[in-house]
């Protein structure tokens, strides 16, 4: 297999797994945050402003719809940050100091 | 397992800042020998993948669900250093850009699920020595280095409660231990199925599988 169709592909299949198995994802509170409601210390917890708070995209009224946006929205901007890492590594190898 | 904000004391997250920011530096000075033609593309795959399978948090018992880390799969995939920093990438995003994880607390996020898990699967590849050149070899390291690298995340956010004075040590880190051991398999089932999966198609990509130290 080619490494531009392996990439094409692994990337189809993150598409996939963020905007549409994403909204049917489990809705129950992950590890950490059963272990803090069961030893209440959940409210310490604070939240800040974000583009996208909890993956639910803006401006889209339907919740998996939102989700989906969101999870489309991030796995091609971690795919581009990710590429562009790349990019900057190599970069820099090619300058060794 | 992403810490909020106000979980941890200003003083904790100092210090798992400054030793998150030292280990991200020293991974990126490292990075570069792990980063040939071959892998370059496959940062952006790997970020990708490990972002959207967090998103997809699997139910275990007692109304709770778990989702992926991802450092095992990147580092078995890429090198602890590329792998490090895929993870400690995503993180920064999910912070950021979807306020999964706090900010103030992003470098305990980045110590406890890139760093460590980067590192202790690093630790069971050079371990395993040439086991790791058989399929059934690398994938068996690959399961056990996930659950390990789930559990050295769930104790060392264990720890950073505990010195935060948020709740005790002796409650806190059972807690966390049982809940993630669970956790931990499905850690383990995916980066197994994501890895076998590569070494079908295309086993060259497996930085893991090489047994020679990466060279520097």
């Amino acid at each position: 297999m080619r490494l531009g169709v392996f990439v094409g592909l692994a990337l189809a299949v993150a598409i996939g797994l963020g905007a549409a198995v994403s909204p049917f994802a489990s809705p129950q509170p992950d590890g950490l945050e059963r272990v803090a409601e069961d030893h209440g210390f959940t409210g310490a917890g604070t939240s800040h402003a974000a583009p996208v708070a909890d993956y639910a995209f803006p401006g889209v009224t339907d919740e998996k719809a939102a989700t989906a946006a969101a999870g489309l929205a991030g796995t091609l901007l971690v795919f581009a940050l990710g590429a562009g890492l790349a990019v900057t590594l190599r970069r820099r190898s090619g300058h060794p100091a | 397992m992403h810490i909020p904000d106000g979980f941890l004391s200003s003083e904790v997250c100092a210090v798992t800042s400054v030793a998150a920011a030292g280990a991200i530096g020293y991974a990126a000075s490292r990075a570069r020998d792990e980063l040939d033609e071959r892998r370059a593309p496959l940062l952006g795959a790997t970020a990708a993948l490990v972002f959207a399978s967090q998103m997809v948090n699997f139910p275990i018992a007692g109304g709770t669900s778990g989702h992926l880390l991802g450092a095992a799969l990147a580092t078995v995939l890429l090198g602890p250093w590329l792998g490090m920093l895929v993870v400690a990438l995503v993180l920064g995003v999910q912070a950021v850009a979807f306020a999964d994880g706090g900010i103030a607390v992003l470098g305990a996020n980045v110590l406890n699920m890139a760093v460590l898990g980067a590192l202790v699967t690093q630790a069971m590849l050079t371990g395993a020595g040439a086991l790791r050149e058989r399929t059934a070899g690398l994938l068996g390291v690959a399961a056990v280095a996930s659950w390990v690298s789930v559990m050295a995340a769930a104790t060392a956010t264990s720890a950073e409660l505990a010195a935060s004075g948020t709740i005790g040590l002796t409650t806190v880190l059972p807690s966390m231990l049982g809940v993630h051991a669970l956790i931990g398999v499905g850690e383990a089932v995916i980066t197994v199925a994501v890895v076998a999966t590569v070494l079908a198609v295309r086993p060259d990509l497996v930085g893991g599988r090489r047994a020679a130290p990466v060279p520097s």
